[in-house]
């Protein structure tokens, strides 16, 4: 006995070896998900806020790829939205309901493309937006400009091959058919040039009884934007006795501020509804 | 106390680097995942006790093992090599060297020949047992041979980097 004590104090060393590698070899061979269970206790404290940590990190160089998958995502969801598809009328009777849907996109109205935002003023008195997309990729003058959370911001004046210049609602020169929500009184939407979050509501009726706080939307009377996006709501309401057009204050929706991605909208109708349009003109 | 300061700091360091980054880099090659964490053992003292890196490389093994969800597997390679590392060194260190004890292995304290020896038994040990334990839970001899001799290769490339890049000769005392 006392040998065998004397035996192990002398090899102590080779024997703590051994015993720390029967108990790694050990280890290895029983894990399984029930042994993952026992001990994983205790790892998972130390090893998940190492890891919870590391993954925020990665996140974070991630971002960019991953804001580019939404916005791909964004884009194919909002062309499935029905409000893009509008039937032509084609009934002669009052009171037959149309709803069709063919897959050859013949009745599709609106069809939007994504594009990246390069240049953004909000300080001038005439604004523009620069995007990364062009005639090349199918961007064409007169089409809309949404941001990613449905609101408006402007329309494109200028193509090239690979660019473009959008006008943003923050000019002297942008006019856009408005309406307001709650009784579906159309009026345009300015901007007088003071300050990049108030745009004005003119020539609302004054038979409208706006009230602050209302939501104001696009008119469907737009050849460019599609009805009943966002534009902002009243907060404040200007009365000119001289005039029958009530003034409106809107604090715009739109964060003119921190634009990274817009979207496009092609009405495939346009040409179309401007040809008439003008027409009417003609006869004058 | 400097000394276990340092050291502390180079275990938290190594074991950040093999997590974060080694473990994560897209693989080069089915063979190859580089391993830099046992640099720490190498570079104890030469008058760190056996029982001491023995017990060291289990330390640092078993918390590398926590993150890589294989308990034991790197826990055993780093126990062998710093339970090997102590009789590798005598054979290679003549007796004077080997008795400042507060001095680490580097190229300027052993030389270019002898470390170089001491850098490639102790990575070859701790791969080819690391491998063996791997290709013992899934089997695959060309697979098993390969990976030891390109992880090696790779992970010696990697520590000798280090050992030119953070040029530890000038900080020897």
């Amino acid at each position: 006995m006392k040998n065998i004590i004397g035996f192990i104090r002398q090899n102590f060393t080779f024997f703590s070896f051994l015993i720390l590698q029967i108990v790694s070899l050990v280890m290895l061979s029983s894990y399984s998900k029930s042994h993952q269970t026992f001990f994983g206790n205790w790892n998972n404290t130390v090893a998940g806020t190492v890891n919870s940590y590391y993954n925020e990190w990665a996140y974070f160089f991630d971002l960019k790829a991953t804001n580019a998958k939404l916005v791909a995502e964004n884009v194919a969801l909002r062309n499935e939205l029905a409000q893009n598809f509008m039937p032509y009328d084609t009934s002669v009777k009052s009171g037959t309901l149309i709803l069709r849907k063919d897959s050859l996109e013949k009745i599709r109205k609106f069809f939007y493309y994504p594009a990246k935002v390069v240049g953004n003023s909000f300080t001038l008195q005439k604004n523009y937006i620069t995007i990364e997309r062009g005639a090349l990729q199918g961007v064409k003058k007169d089409m809309a400009v949404i941001s990613p959370d449905g609101s408006i911001v402007g329309v494109v004046v200028e193509v090239n091959d690979n660019y473009s210049k959008i006008m943003s609602l923050l000019h002297r020169n942008s006019k856009v058919s408005a309406m307001l929500k709650r009784d579906r009184i159309a009026g345009s939407i300015e901007w007088d040039g003071k300050s990049p979050d108030i745009l004005l509501l003119k020539n609302i009726s004054k038979s409208a009884s706006p009230k602050i706080g209302d939501t104001v939307l696009t008119s469907p009377y737009s050849s460019s934007f599609p009805a009943q996006l966002m534009i902002g709501r009243v907060t404040s309401i200007i009365k000119d006795p001289s005039s029958n057009f009530l003034t409106l204050n809107i604090k715009s929706a739109t964060n003119f501020y921190n634009l990274e991605f817009v979207y496009l909208v092609q009405n495939k109708r346009m040409e179309a509804q401007a040809d008439i349009e003008q027409k009417g003109e003609d006869n004058e | 106390m400097n000394n276990l300061l340092k050291n502390s700091a180079r275990f938290t360091l190594l074991l950040l680097i093999q997590i974060i980054i080694l473990n994560e880099i897209p693989p080069i090659h089915q063979f190859i995942t580089p391993y830099l964490y046992f640099i720490f053992i190498l570079w104890l003292p030469f008058g760190t006790s056996r029982i001491a890196t023995t017990l060291l490389g289990f330390a640092i093994g078993y918390s590398l093992d926590m993150f890589t969800n294989t308990p034991g597997l790197h826990a055993a390679a780093a126990t062998l090599i710093g339970y090997l590392r102590p009789t590798i060194l005598n054979i290679l260190l003549a007796q004077e060297v080997s008795e400042e004890l507060s001095k680490e292995p580097s190229i300027a304290t052993m030389g270019w020949g002898p470390f170089m020896i001491y850098l490639f038994s102790m990575t070859f040990i701790h791969h080819f047992y690391l491998v063996l334990l791997e290709w013992l839970q899934f089997g695959d001899f060309g697979y098993f041979i390969g990976k030891v001799f390109f992880t090696s290769g790779m992970s010696m490339l990697l520590i000798l980097l280090a050992e030119l890049l953070l040029n530890r000769r000038k900080l020897k005392r």
